[in-house]
């Protein structure tokens, strides 16, 4: 018998995905779109850059698409979704006995390497992110289900260029 | 019927709770998924852990399928639904780099979230990169706008590219992930435990073979369910539609039409279903003889759906039969701004006359298909009455005139214009479901 620290193991993957699908056709239902992260991620960034340089979000046009004059950048259905987002993982972490402040890492790489590679990582995936308008969620996902040309290009164009640069990254992970 | 325009039924605050709601379920599911732990989400790429490919193509293929269904069964108007418009190689191009980020940094953007809510530091220090990758697009697009902007497509799904049914479709795709998710399982037996091929366990797990059977059986009655008829469509749109038709609110005057011709804010396509014969003989200046068959091609479909917001759309027949039926069939397939020309051509004739000479009516522009004007020759759009919006245009010269020589030299003609019709207005421009993916 475990005891009661020890975290609850993940849930089958087809389970999981079910739900997942379930939760994105919800969302497809009642609202008429999908899921995201990525796009509420470039409001909270515009909004944090429009607090401190305000007149350069309303000068340059992406930025002032989201806050440029009077727009607020937060009060935007993306941005309410990243709040749930983060509670509900939160949620189920918790009822999983998951929620650990930890690093999670390859075996060879020190926690500093680690967290650089992560900036890294999440600096290219952001820009590649806006770059295809969407995310995993926001395109893969969501645009895969109404089944989107352009959003299954863009899956697999993901795995074909993680699995062609995992080779190169191995001892990152392994 | 679904989906529901939320920010004109919601107050504000509860339009927040259904998206933190929504929100929330995602985030839980992902993290019920493993997706908070970096380690699974990267042994996807090296044959160890199917995890990834397995709740992420489950949850799209679940989600098709559910959608498709609404959809057959008239739940859900689809052409209000926002489906990711294609921009091909800025898509494939933005993937390819971001399969990069995800095998160096071990997250794409929502799971880093989930990653972040349980305190992975290395999630939440991923998230900060994150950031700091949609500031660093934000400041460098404007360098290569043109190919940002580049290829696209519009909305193009996968059935008007294959040319299928969307069941046939959505089979095609359920079919091709559960390959995908077998052909996943004997590869990380194969090369993540490096298992001898005789070893590899083919078969999968009774689960799986049900949940797999589940998916293929649902999607078998959306191919034989099939498609509802543009006659059906309409009927699932509900009474407010049907009320605007009881109560005329669809059918402009001419008038009104001539004054959106004249506004240069406003682009007027007017769509004439009558036959060649009768478009030749008479038509409004610059509109374009159809057939309701063709109107509904996805080709043409596709352009009426892809038009400028400020579009409106006009149908016309003779009279207002088949103008009527046409506005049904198209409004089922979500064109907006669509509306009928109040009593048709023969309605504005009475109020824009072609000259005496030309033609002379013999009927009542009373909404019935049947030609009110016997016209003598054909005149396409030649008469002044094609183009009223042209004030002057009744001073054009006439082929009733008296020949020149008869005129005294120096004699003008009175510069004419259109009588000022009295209408109520009905056309209220309205830009499409603002609704976009979460990642727009």
């Amino acid at each position: 018998m475990s005891t009661t620290r020890e975290p609850r193991p993940y849930a089958n993957p087809y389970v999981a995905g079910t739900l997942l699908g379930v939760v994105l056709f919800a969302s497809i239902f009642v609202t008429g779109g999908g899921l995201g992260a990525s796009a509420a991620m470039s409001r909270v960034q515009t909004g944090v850059l429009d607090l401190f340089a305000s007149g350069h979000v309303d000068r340059v046009a992406y930025f002032a698409e989201m806050a440029g004059g009077q727009r607020s950048p937060w009060l935007h259905y993306s941005v309410y979704m990243l709040v749930g987002t983060i509670l509900g993982g939160f949620a189920s972490g918790l009822l999983n006995r998951r929620v650990k402040l930890e690093t999670r890492k390859g075996p060879r790489i020190s926690v500093q390497a680690r967290w650089g590679f992560a900036l890294l990582g999440g600096l290219i995936m952001g820009y590649g992110a806006r770059m295809a308008r969407g995310c995993t969620s926001g395109q893969a996902l969501s645009g895969g289900a109404v089944l989107s040309v352009g959003s299954w290009a863009f899956a697999m164009a993901i795995f074909a260029s993680a699995y062609a640069v995992a080779w190169f990254f191995r001892r990152l992970w392994n | 019927m679904a989906p529901y325009d939320l920010a004109a039924s919601l107050g504000p605050v509860a339009f927040a709770l259904v998206f933190g709601a929504i929100g929330f379920g995602f985030g839980a599911a992902l993290e019920m998924g493993g997706f908070g732990d970096t380690r699974k989400l990267a042994g996807q790429f090296y044959f160890q852990d199917m995890t990834v490919l397995k709740v992420m193509f489950t949850g799209i293929v679940v989600a098709a399928v559910l959608v498709a269904l609404a959809t057959s069964f008239g739940l859900l108007d689809m052409s209000r639904v926002f489906v990711n418009p294609t921009y091909l190689w800025p898509g494939i191009v933005g993937g390819l780099i971001m399969g990069v980020g995800f095998v160096i940094g071990g997250f794409c953007p929502g799971t880093s979230l989930v990653a972040a809510s349980t305190l992975k530091i290395d999630g939440m220090v991923f998230l900060l990169g994150a950031l700091l990758g949609v500031w660093l697009f934000g400041e460098t697009v404007g360098s290569f706008q043109a190919f940002w902007l580049s290829s696209y497509m519009g909305r193009f799904t996968l059935q008007e590219w294959l040319g299928l049914p969307l069941g046939v479709t959505v089979l095609l795709v359920v079919v091709m992930a559960l390959a995908l998710f077998w052909a996943g399982d004997l590869a990380v037996q194969a090369f993540g435990q490096k298992k001898p091929w005789a070893e590899v366990k083919r078969v999968p797990g009774r689960g799986a073979l049900a949940f797999a059977g589940t998916l293929v059986a649902v999607s078998l009655v959306l191919v034989a369910h099939g498609q509802p008829t543009p006659e059906a469509k309409f009927t699932f749109l509900g009474a407010e539609v049907r009320r605007s038709v009881e109560e005329r609110g669809i059918f402009v005057d001419p008038a009104e039409v001539v004054a959106l011709r004249k506004d240069i804010g406003v682009k007027v396509v007017i769509l004439d279903l009558r036959d060649e014969r009768d478009f030749n003989l008479f038509h409004i200046g610059g509109s374009r003889r159809v057939a309701l068959e063709e109107l509904e091609t996805p080709a043409r479909l596709k352009s009426l759906l892809d038009q400028p917001p400020s579009t409106v759309t006009f149908l016309v027949g003779n009279g207002e039969v088949s103008a009527l039926k046409a506005w049904k069939h198209l409004i089922a397939q979500g064109v907006p701004n669509l509306y009928v020309i109040d009593g048709g051509m023969n309605r504005w004739l009475e109020r824009y006359p072609v000259d005496a000479c030309v033609a002379e009516r013999v009927g009542a522009a009373d909404g019935r298909d049947g030609q009110a004007w016997r016209f003598l020759y054909a005149t396409g759009s030649t008469q002044p009455a094609a183009w009223p919006e042209i004030e002057t245009s009744r001073s054009f010269r006439s082929p009733c005139a008296v020949p020149e020589a008869d005129v005294h030299p120096g004699a003008h003609q009175a510069a004419r214009s259109w009588p000022a019709y009295a209408y109520t207005k009905r056309v209220k421009l309205k830009s499409k479901a603002a609704v976009k993916g979460g990642c727009g």
